[in-house]
């Protein structure tokens, strides 16, 4: 990295190289070396060295893209959202200070991205907030007592799963994608949506509810599509 | 009664789950699984949904292309921010 400065923007691919980014539990942390390398970047990208955000772009973009595609489900749209995305962030760089971890503060202009364009398609969110918290009554998941027979069984059908995830409230869908897919803390995720821990707790765990009776209750008819 | 019992004993523990799956620790060692057949099955349930959902979509690459249109789009902000 000893020549950042020397290379030109428009000469400037991305590396072919992908890191995970830092603060990932699921076998995805960056490597040691690799965290000042990033605080560098970071510093020279601030600065406008073009070289700098292509190489935070390459360590970054897996996971970015990855969750956009874990959240709308299709591949196009995915894409564009990480563009959008990472626009976001070459406009924003220069505001970030360092009190959340770079990746979870790129995390969260993420997840207002895809968050806007759901409200911008109106589907199931309008806001923020109302992805958080939707409608009680008609969102309210299940509860399970006495009814051992209506466990799953066997292997869970992926296309079932996958349009059991696909339509679930945003605000779920969010929660359990960011912790049960992505694996990131609950701290994390409150920092990164901007609710409380308890809120991504409670709504996690709607999320899983809600798609085990999605899963349960409706075999049948998902296997009938 | 002892059904009425066991409801109730239910429903502390599932209003629980919440807290309990964000622990760190999980759910599996609480002492109400060990006579609870219903909400073992919901554990179990809950554990093979977060499970394939993980293999659901693999971690991947974007396309290399994308960058290149990230380019070209910074480039046409940087072009209408300092005109000329």
């Amino acid at each position: 990295m000893s020549d950042l400065n020397s290379l030109t923007y428009s000469s400037s691919p991305a590396p072919n190289k992908s890191y995970e980014g830092d603060g990932f539990p699921n076998g995805r942390s960056l490597q040691a070396a690799t965290l000042p390398l990033q605080n560098d970047l970071i510093t020279l990208a601030q600065a406008g060295d073009h070289q700098a955000f292509a190489e935070l772009y390459s360590l970054h973009k897996r996971r970015v893209y990855s969750l956009c595609l874990r959240m709308v489900g299709n591949v196009a749209a995915a894409e564009d959202l990480t563009q959008e995305a990472f626009l976001q962030l070459h406009r924003k760089i220069g505001t970030f200070r360092g009190e959340a971890s770079f990746s979870t503060w790129l995390h969260r202009i993420a997840v207002n991205v895809v968050l806007m364009d759901l409200r911008k398609k109106g589907l199931q969110a309008s806001s923020l907030d109302e992805a958080m918290e939707p409608d009680a009554d008609s969102q309210r998941p299940g509860r399970s007592f006495g009814a051992a027979d209506l466990t799953l069984s066997g292997t869970i059908d992926r296309l079932a799963l996958q349009r059991a995830i696909a339509d679930l409230p945003a605000g779920y869908r969010l929660m359990f994608v960011l912790h049960d897919i992505e694996g990131f803390e609950h701290n994390e995720i409150a920092s990164m949506v901007g609710c409380s821990i308890g809120t991504s707790k409670s709504q996690l765990h709607k999320a899983r509810m809600k798609l085990r009776d999605a899963l349960r209750l409706h075999p049948e008819q998902e296997k009938r599509r | 009664m002892n059904k009425m019992n066991n409801v109730l004993s239910c429903a502390r523990f599932q209003a629980q789950l919440p807290e309990l799956i964000g622990s760190g620790e999980g759910a599996g060692g609480h002492l109400h699984l060990q006579n609870c057949t219903n909400c073992r099955a919901l554990i179990s349930d809950l554990q093979s949904i977060a499970d394939a959902a993980r293999r659901l979509f693999p971690v991947e690459d974007p396309p290399d292309e994308l960058w290149e249109e990230i380019q070209m789009a910074i480039d046409e902000e940087r072009a209408d921010a300092h005109p000329g």
